[in-house]
């Protein structure tokens, strides 16, 4: 007998990981999205650089507005300060222990970084 | 009553691909936390803003810094940066490609779905490592 791995949406949303799933979740969720931004950027760059075209200057524009990078500096502090927890989890078994301590640490680290630059996207947005 | 077949030990892709994860996520902190200290270092303190040195950190490309108040640009652009872009490139795009075939192959079996997807994801991975290098190329 196989493991059953088919698991209905609402059944899943019931699971209770906590803060470790939700980290997982997001980790995910924020590579994806930075595989699609950098790779789109990638070519962007190459098409404005090669080309001049406006496809690319269209694409760039996107990166310049504040609403995207509010949400795509959240993702890449995320994925980073994540990534660096489970590299230190992985590569130092003995901290297992303390893995949801580990967790607040992350969101502790996060906190301060995020906040500078909201305040550098806010104060730009002011024109100040 | 069959049991889940236990993964052989050993070196395999999934292995070597585990590990490189780890890898190069340390060597992508190397790489961003050198390109911000050498580039405060050479100048970027007092002739950048910090929303352009934080775009120079993710990729020390000269483009990054063409639109600020640089007034030479040589020192931002030499062989140095070049290697340090090539490794940033590197690393970082297989590091997003192979994160991407992680998350595709978790929704599918040993299927020919699989293969085509990996195969596909590898093409997808050439190509933007070549294109990257042809803007580090021709900045």
């Amino acid at each position: 007998m196989a493991i059953n791995r088919k698991v209905g949406f609402l059944k899943g949303l019931g699971y209770k990981g906590g803060g470790p799933m939700w980290a997982w979740i997001l980790h995910r969720a924020s590579g994806l999205a930075m595989v699609l931004f950098v790779g789109l950027h990638i070519l962007a760059g190459f098409l404005t650089q090669q080309f001049g075209s406006e496809a690319g200057y269209a694409i760039n524009a996107i990166y310049t507005n504040w609403i995207f990078q509010i949400v795509i500096f959240f993702l890449v502090i995320f994925h980073a300060v994540n990534g660096l927890r489970v590299v230190i989890l992985d590569l130092i078994p003995a901290l297992l222990q303390y893995q949801r301590e580990m967790i607040w640490l992350q969101w502790l680290t996060i906190a301060p970084l995020y906040a500078l630059v909201l305040f550098v996207i806010i104060k730009n947005l002011l024109g100040l | 009553m069959t049991s889940r077949k236990v993964v052989k030990r050993g070196f395999s892709l999934d292995y070597i691909m585990w590990l490189f994860m780890r890898l190069s996520a340390l060597v992508l902190y190397v790489v961003g936390l050198t390109g911000l200290t050498v580039a405060l270092v050479i100048g970027a303190r007092t002739q950048t803003d910090i929303s352009t040195i934080i775009r120079w950190m993710f990729f020390p490309n000269p483009m990054h810094v063409a639109n600020s108040d640089i007034v030479n640009l040589d020192a931002f652009r030499n062989e140095f940066w070049n290697i340090l872009q090539y490794i940033a490139i590197f690393f970082g795009v297989t590091h997003g490609m192979n994160g991407l075939r992680i998350v595709v192959e978790d929704f599918m079996g040993s299927t020919i779905w699989r293969t085509l997807w990996r195969g596909f994801i590898f093409f997808l991975w050439i190509f933007i490592i070549l294109l990257a290098s042809s803007v580090i190329l021709a900045s």
